[in-house]
């Protein structure tokens, strides 16, 4: 059983979010970088426990990034995986990602490959789909759980309304969130080991962009709030209904 | 030079969100002066006709059964044959769980560009880019589709649906090639009679400033009076006050309602991130630093024990219920 688990590169959630380059680029100063949230919290750990339960599984890590990626991988080698693969690359277009990791997974042959459930910066929850769509596997989205039996997967995904139990066999592509697993925090072992892992930078496949970004844009400033006296809320409801046309 | 849009249907019904996908599918056929086409998969008890409200031209029709769940790769493989026959340029899609899970794959099938979580129309003058939220609704990019296919998948509520104008849609049934899925559906469990909380637009949401779980009936008494949807900031939902479903925030859903009434939340960057593209945010906190009232329209600097009860009185006689 060969684990393969997308690894990406995101702004912490607190970081203010600010742009340069007449608004064409992030602005990371001050920015502290760490493992989106989903693959590190959700996709990461349940492959991990997955490993616990048959300590023969091979569990790898992949990011498409430049060596400024390298802290993360090593933050999310020291939660677990034996090494990390890097492709060298500073695209953004989620089909180009999507293609390279395509191209480490078919080579390895991984038989279960985990992203998350979307990048916090820039929300396309889509890298998952692309991939799948390449590799001609099975995807399911957004799940909740996932369970092994061999190569028979018990998973629960996501769907408009509500929830779904499917079953599916490996090879299979997930993409997961909330409920998969549970925080990890490395220790000092971990932090220890992850130094000697190995970390494989491979340079990119080939492979077409379809988008690119043009520019970025900040929402509009609010107008400030307007305090109702907590003796009248009714007030509030007359704003909300006369002058909002809220209710 | 057509437009497809695929509109999401829920035990046969259409979804709002496809409503609001199919004018503004019309509103971009419009723009590039072409025709706005739509197809629904799997068995409605709705009229397929009636999209030419939105205005529709044509409604590809697959009532096949196997189509009523949906299957990434069944879906995408049946869309694929869609655009086809279709020969649209444009596939717009509303961005739920669906086209999450297929958008992307379809993406990738057509090496069409794909734009997941629009909040406008694009702009067509040369180039083609669209306005979608980036970092959790901080902030907005404009992105450039550079192939000739092009997907857009609109979030939801940021297109008023009733934009379109009205024309007569003709109907044609479809008679896509199946493939057996590969993914085999053991049940499931569908949240009925709740208003799906991406899709409405009025949202009462409590934090952990209401205590417990026993105190979350003032929540649902003004939700419903409002016709509104519930949702709770994240510790709540982490302690099971209430259901993970209800999250809202950078870690949970993302939803931009037209009136967000926040009670004893205190405004962390993580739930504003998920919160702060509604029109309009009611916070109803006792600290008054409370950071959420930086991000607020409307506040009041109490206690929500006592004030909810008095807005819910306020609101009864508003809509004259006993
Ligand atoms: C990586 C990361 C991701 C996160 N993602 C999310 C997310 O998606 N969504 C989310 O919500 N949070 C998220 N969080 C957590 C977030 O940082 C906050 O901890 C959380 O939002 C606080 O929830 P709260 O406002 O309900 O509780 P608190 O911060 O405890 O606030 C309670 C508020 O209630 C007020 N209050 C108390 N009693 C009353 C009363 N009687 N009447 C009126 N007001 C009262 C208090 O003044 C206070 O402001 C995330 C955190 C991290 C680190
Ligand atoms: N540069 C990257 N390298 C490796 N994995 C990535 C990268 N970008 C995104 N992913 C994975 O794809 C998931 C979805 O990303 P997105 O489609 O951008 O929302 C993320 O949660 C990651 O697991």
């Amino acid at each position: 059983m060969k684990i393969l688990v997308c690894i990406s590169k995101t702004p912490d959630t607190t970081a203010k979010i600010a742009f340069a380059d007449n608004n064409t680029k992030f602005a990371p100063e001050g920015v502290q970088w760490i493992i989106n949230p989903y693959d590190e919290w959700y996709a990461l750990v349940r492959a991990i426990e997955l490993k616990e339960a048959d300590p023969a599984t091979v569990l790898h890590l992949i990011n498409v990034g430049t060596a400024d990626s390298d802290p993360i991988i090593r933050k999310a080698l020291a939660l677990g995986g034996e090494e990390a693969i890097r492709v060298n690359s500073d695209h953004a277009d989620p089909y180009f990602i999507a293609a390279q990791i395509a191209a480490v997974a078919k080579e390895g042959g991984y038989d279960l490959v985990l992203t998350g459930k979307e990048t916090i910066d820039y929300n396309g929850s889509s890298i998952g789909g692309m991939l799948a769509e390449i590799l001609d596997l099975p995807y399911i989205s957004h799940a909740l759980k996932l369970d092994l039996q061999g190569s028979e997967v018990t998973t629960v995904r996501e769907i408009e309304g509500g929830e779904e139990t499917n079953k599916v066999s490996l090879p299979l592509v997930v993409s997961c969130q909330k409920g998969m697993a549970e925080q990890r925090i490395p220790n000092m072992k971990g932090i220890m080991g992850a130094r000697s892992k190995p970390l494989k930078v491979v340079e990119p496949v080939a492979a077409d962009t379809l988008t690119s970004i043009r520019n970025f844009e900040m929402p509009p400033a609010k107008a400030g709030v307007k305090l109702v006296d907590a003796e009248h809320p009714e007030e509030l409801v007359r704003l909300l209904h006369e002058e909002a046309k809220a209710i | 030079m057509s437009v497809l849009v695929f509109i999401d249907q829920a035990d046969g019904q259409f979804k709002k969100s496809s409503l609001e996908a199919a004018a503004y599918g019309a509103a971009v056929a419009k723009a590039m002066g072409s025709k706005a086409e739509a197809v629904v998969l799997g068995n409605i008890t709705e009229d397929a006709a009636s999209l030419g409200q939105y205005g529709i031209s044509k409604v590809f029709t697959a009532a096949n059964a196997t189509l009523d769940t949906v299957d990434a790769q069944v879906y995408t493989d049946v869309l694929a044959q869609a655009v086809e026959k279709s020969g649209a340029d444009v596939i717009i899609f509303t961005n739920n769980s669906t086209a999450k899970a297929v958008a992307p794959r379809l993406s990738a099938r057509l090496k069409a560009g794909l734009v997941a979580g629009a909040v406008a129309l694009p702009e067509i003058n040369g180039g083609f880019s669209v306005k979608k939220t980036v970092f959790s609704g901080k902030a907005f990019a404009h992105v450039n589709i550079e192939t000739a296919k092009k997907i857009i998948s609109l979030n939801p509520n940021s297109y008023h649906a009733a934009a379109g104008e009205a024309v007569t849609a003709t109907v044609e049934a479809f008679e896509p090639a199946i493939k057996a899925g590969k993914v085999q559906l053991v049940s499931q469990n569908k949240i009925s009679g709740e208003i799906p909380l991406s899709e409405a637009e009025i949202v009462v949401s409590g934090g952990r400033g209401l205590k417990g779980p026993e105190n979350w009936g003032m929540i649902e008494e003004l939700a419903k009076l409002l016709g509104a949807a519930t949702a709770c900031s994240r510790p709540v939902a982490d302690v099971h006050w209430r259901p993970h479903h209800e999250h809202v925030g950078q870690t949970g859903l993302a939803i931009a309602p037209n009136l967000y009434i926040a009670v004893g939340i205190s405004g962390a960057i993580q739930h504003l991130a998920g919160v702060n593209r509604s029109k309009v945010i009611v916070v109803i906190n006792k600290d008054k630093e409370a950071p959420f009232f930086k991000a607020a329209d409307y506040g009041i600097v109490g206690d929500a024990f006592e004030v909810m009860p008095k807005i819910i009185e306020a609101v009864k006689k508003l809509k004259g219920v006993a």
